[in-house]
């Protein structure tokens, strides 16, 4: 398996990102930075991180949809290699048109970091793989705008097809997310997209490892 | 059509840029001629308090700055200590109360960003950010606006940019209605053969201009907050600088870059009085003469003036000298980025600051009287007069201890700070192994196996009222307490002094007696002060803030996973206390919260003791004999079980019976060098002895268990409802 993190500027999850791919999987990810238009076909997972590309300032993660990397990403999307939005990366596929919804601004109206408590909706995916249905995980949020949104159709349609990947568990919803929906997934089920970051939850100097699983499902290297 | 260089400079004109008649009378003999309207502007950059420390430095020299791991004290845009294996930490603590109070937002935003470009011009990648924050009493009309917008502001621009905020400090007294205080801490990481400094070197060297363009806000922001306010502050609105923080991480990723590439010889960030104090620092250190060309200088405005453009403080810039034959290479990081680059000047042998406008030389001034060579004063102080001892057996013991503990856990000064620290992002970098909410912010150090730093940031403002020399000593002592109770050692401290008007004896008092206390617990811990800032004409109408001299520090843990915690007891085990038992309620919690008087003493450091215990409890946590530990600070021993158990989640029973003296003086009496630990109950007679050994007092307190806290037939109550009352305050108060 290879990964690579893109690098955008404004992006600052990036390190935390590289970090957590090359100890879950005992190689350092390669880096795309935002002018380049092909990515090596020997990849298999392209992860984008958290953070604020280009500073957040038109609408969280637009600038950065328009940039000819993505391009370049969605085309690999549609060819089935996986990618894994977090944060500000969600943000960049939904704006992208990548998966379905939007992310507005926190009910509070206020940036947000704290612990939050996930239920794994799916655990059938090439991103959950290491977990069960239904199981609870514990992972940190910071976001300023994740607050999920999508229509009555779209969200009866992607329960549909098991597209909900993650919502808030135990009244932990830290930004009023229709659903308590934390992360979905599109309807090929390559390309993921979630606010809270497991690459903050992986060893034991971080309090717990629950994140380490969706990295090891994406990478497949499940540890029993 | 530029504002002419030529407009006549009149006495009022002098004294609206903060200039006193003696200053203009020594800018008159120091150049022998009538000083054009350019020039007057950069003395009054560069002669206002702010910049020059010209009250405070007689005093400042007095700090011990050297130590064993000082790799580089006071005087550079940051301190450098040693923290083994080639690693450095930089730090530093900056104010901008006075930006913060006119635009809260921005105020704070670009404090945090000002002292985040301190750290990575030194060459260091910021890893931890810490907020002293004060502000005026809950009840007056401003105060929730101050404390959204800065905390905002503190949050927008460090979570965009990317550190994590570990630690910090959030108080209110009526003191600071008319100016609050925001000191921003910031701490990075470096090799300490790639640490980078402003003093320029060698002749005819291109000087750079790196960053974001030039505007005119900030102009004159550092002269503005070397004044006091009144009923005008509205008008002071345009001096305060708007931050980007998108820009500034791109401008950390470059310069990180650049300084990889052997391109730079000295840089300096522009921070108060921009363009002006950044050159002028760098030529006078390096004891060369600078020349600027302000037709190179990328400007986002129009028709900017001299003037303007050499005293705006537009923010995420930097100065730089540059060698000549790395420009291609620098500048291509630059553009790679989506930065400016532009070589502005250069490095003359004259030692003269000579500032070029279109065809005008506008300034020509002598560089060194300037910068390091500014005026100095000798301000007259008078000793602030010591307070009648106030004995606890003249203080009324509470009616009901459950009551007053109850009030005091959820009081606006004690209550919980989730409201404000779950607004920072104190995760960013995947290090943070104790986030706020404990004694000390601690994070890994990236690339080592075991090393952490603990940093702290402490003051408390009402016994340097009571007594500066006490309070001052009292700042440091309680610094390097919460460092030691995570088990790290205390390296080194950077000071932060907020004090109002020093040309008033009885402040200049405040601030000498505060930086004599500071010193001799800085020279008795092994603490010294390597960076620092200080904030004077803290006042409005002639009303004063409390004497703050804010101290950060930084310790190291040689091994994160033998740190305690305060949250981290377990059933069963031993609660001791190290140090001696409580007796001192002047100037307490206690006595302001419940009976509602501030007067009395502050308690006595005895900096002997708080050694000596210190050493002690960093040994046992070392150890690895201790599950949990606390400082005994403000609101005594029933405040630090309290805080104890809600951080646990686990209640505990506490007898007072081996403790003398009256209830109330034993649980909620400030005496200082003290700590609680917990131990597991097979390892406390072990523990006991080993203090007892060690000449250190300690009382047996109780066991942890239950859900409920008890203390004697005192106080029993449900560690909900402590942490119902602790955390309800502050979200209560922004709802």
């Amino acid at each position: 398996m290879k990964s690579a993190v893109v690098q955008l500027p404004g992006l600052n999850r990036d390190r935390d990102m590289i970090a957590a791919l090359t100890k879950i999987s005992g190689k350092a990810p390669i880096t795309i930075w935002q002018t380049e238009t092909a990515i090596p076909d020997d990849v298999d997972l392209i992860v984008i991180p958290g953070g604020f590309s280009y500073g957040d300032y038109l609408r969280c993660g637009a600038i950065a949809a328009r940039m000819p990397v993505l391009q370049a990403i969605k085309e690999k999307a549609e060819k089935g290699v996986k990618v894994l939005g977090v944060c500000n990366g969600f943000q960049i596929l939904v704006e992208a048109g990548m998966l379905p919804g939007v992310l507005m601004r926190n009910t509070s109206l206020r940036f947000v970091c704290k612990d939050v408590k996930l239920e794994v909706i799916n655990a059938d995916t090439d991103f959950t793989r290491a977990y069960a249905k239904g199981q609870i995980i514990r992972c940190p949020v910071a976001h300023h705008d994740g607050n999920y949104f999508v229509d009555e159709e779209t969200l009866a349609g992607m329960e549909d097809r098991g597209e909900i990947i993650f919502r808030y568990a135990e009244g932990t919803n830290p930004n009023g997310s229709l659903s308590d929906i934390a992360g979905v997934i599109n309807s090929r089920g390559n390309v993921l997209g979630m606010m809270p970051h497991p690459e903050n939850l992986i060893e034991a100097a971080h309090g717990g490892n629950d994140g380490r699983g969706i990295f090891a499902s994406a990478l497949e290297v499940i540890a029993a | 059509m530029t504002i002419s260089n030529s407009i006549a400079i009149t006495p009022e004109l002098v004294a609206s840029h903060g200039l006193k008649p003696d200053e203009y009378q020594r800018i008159l003999d120091l150049i022998g001629r009538e000083p054009s309207f350019t020039e007057l502007g950069i003395f009054s950059a560069m002669w206002n308090e702010h910049c020059s420390y010209k009250s405070s430095k007689k005093w400042l020299r007095t700090l011990p700055t050297k130590g064993p791991r000082v790799i580089q004290g006071p005087g550079e845009n940051a301190g450098v200590v040693d923290i083994d294996d080639g690693d450095v930490v930089v730090f530093k603590m900056e104010s901008h109360n006075h930006p913060s109070y006119i635009e809260p937002y921005q105020g704070a935003a670009t404090g945090v960003g000002g002292i985040l470009r301190d750290v990575f011009t030194m060459g260091a990648r910021p890893i931890a950010a810490m907020n002293a924050l004060r502000f005026g009493a809950p009840d007056h009309p401003k105060t929730k606006h101050l404390v959204s917008g800065v905390v905002a502001g503190v949050g927008g621009y460090g979570n965009s940019f990317g550190v994590p905020t570990v630690g910090g400090e959030v108080e209110f007294d009526e003191r600071y209605n008319g100016n609050i205080l925001v000191n921003a801490f910031a701490a990075g990481l470096a090799k300490s053969d790639a640490i980078f400094l402003s003093e320029a070197k060698g002749v005819g060297l291109p000087v750079v201009y790196l960053g974001a363009k030039t505007g005119r806000d900030g102009v004159g922001g550092a002269t503005m907050a070397s004044a006091e306010f009144d009923e005008s502050i509205e008008e002071k609105r345009p001096t305060v600088q708007v931050g980007d923080p998108f820009t500034e991480k791109c401008l950390l990723e470059a310069c990180l870059e650049l300084m990889q590439t052997g391109a730079v010889i000295a840089i300096q960030d522009m921070g108060a009085a921009g363009l002006t104090c950044s050159a002028v620092e760098m030529g006078a250190k390096g004891d060369l003469g600078i020349e600027l060309n302000l037709d190179q200088v990328p400007v986002r405005e129009e028709r900017m003036t001299a003037y303007e453009m050499m005293l705006s403080e537009s923010q995420e810039r930097m100065l730089m000298v540059l060698q000549p034959e790395k420009e291609e290479e620098a500048k291509a990081i630059f553009v790679k980025w989506g930065l400016d680059f532009a070589i502005v000047g250069k490095t003359t042998d004259d030692l003269r600051f000579r500032v070029l406008h279109q065809g005008d030389e506008v300034a020509n001034l002598p560089i060194k009287d300037l910068g390091d060579q500014a005026p100095e004063y000798d301000r007259p102080w008078t000793e602030t007069k010591g307070r009648a001892p106030l004995p606890a057996s003249e203080v009324a013991a509470p009616s009901d201890y459950n009551e007053a503990l109850l009030k005091l856990v959820g009081s606006p000064n004690q209550a919980s700070r989730r409201w404000v620290w779950e607004q920072y992002d104190t995760l960013i970098q995947g290090n943070s192994l104790q986030r706020p909410g404990g004694d000390a912010g601690v994070v890994r150090v990236e690339g080592h196996p075991s090393k952490g730093l603990a940093f702290s940031s402490d003051v408390t403002p009402r016994y340097v009222e009571a007594d500066p020399f006490e309070g001052g000593k009292q700042a440091v002592a309680e610094c390097w307490r919460n460092i030691v109770a995570t088990g790290a050692e205390p390296l080194a401290a950077t000071d932060n002094l907020n004090f109002g008007n020093p040309e008033k004896p009885e402040i200049m008092g405040q601030l000498v007696g505060a930086i004599k206390g500071i010193g001799e617990a800085c020279k008795a811990l092994d603490f010294p002060i390597v960076s620092g800032n200080v904030s004077l004409y803290n006042e409005t109408n002639g009303v004063a803030i409390l004497p703050t001299p804010t101290i950060a520090g930084v310790g190291l843990l040689p091994d994160w996973q033998k740190m305690a915690k305060i949250g981290s007891a377990q059933q069963d085990d031993k609660l001791i206390m190290i140090g001696s038992d409580g007796s001192h309620l002047g100037s307490s919690i206690y006595l302001r919260d419940i009976c509602d008087s501030i007067e009395g003493p502050p308690p006595e450091v005895d900096l002997a003791a708080e050694r000596r215990n210190g050493k002690f409890v960093r040994s046992v946590i070392r150890g690895g004999q201790v599950t949990a530990c606390h400082d005994i600070s403000s609101g005594g021993l029933a405040i630090t079980l309290a805080e104890m158990a809600m951080a646990s989640g686990k209640g505990a029973h506490i007898s007072l019976s081996e403790q003398r003296g009256p209830a109330h003086a034993l649980l909620f009496g400030e005496d200082q060098a003290r700590y609680v630990v917990a131990v597991p109950a097979d390892l406390a007679d072990f523990v006991q002895a080993s203090a007892e050994g060690a000449g250190v007092p300690f009382r047996p307190l109780g066991t942890v268990n239950g859900d409920r806290l008890v203390i004697d037939d005192l106080i029993d109550l449900p560690v909900v409802d402590l942490a119902n009352a602790h955390e309800s305050w502050f979200p209560g108060f922004m709802a």
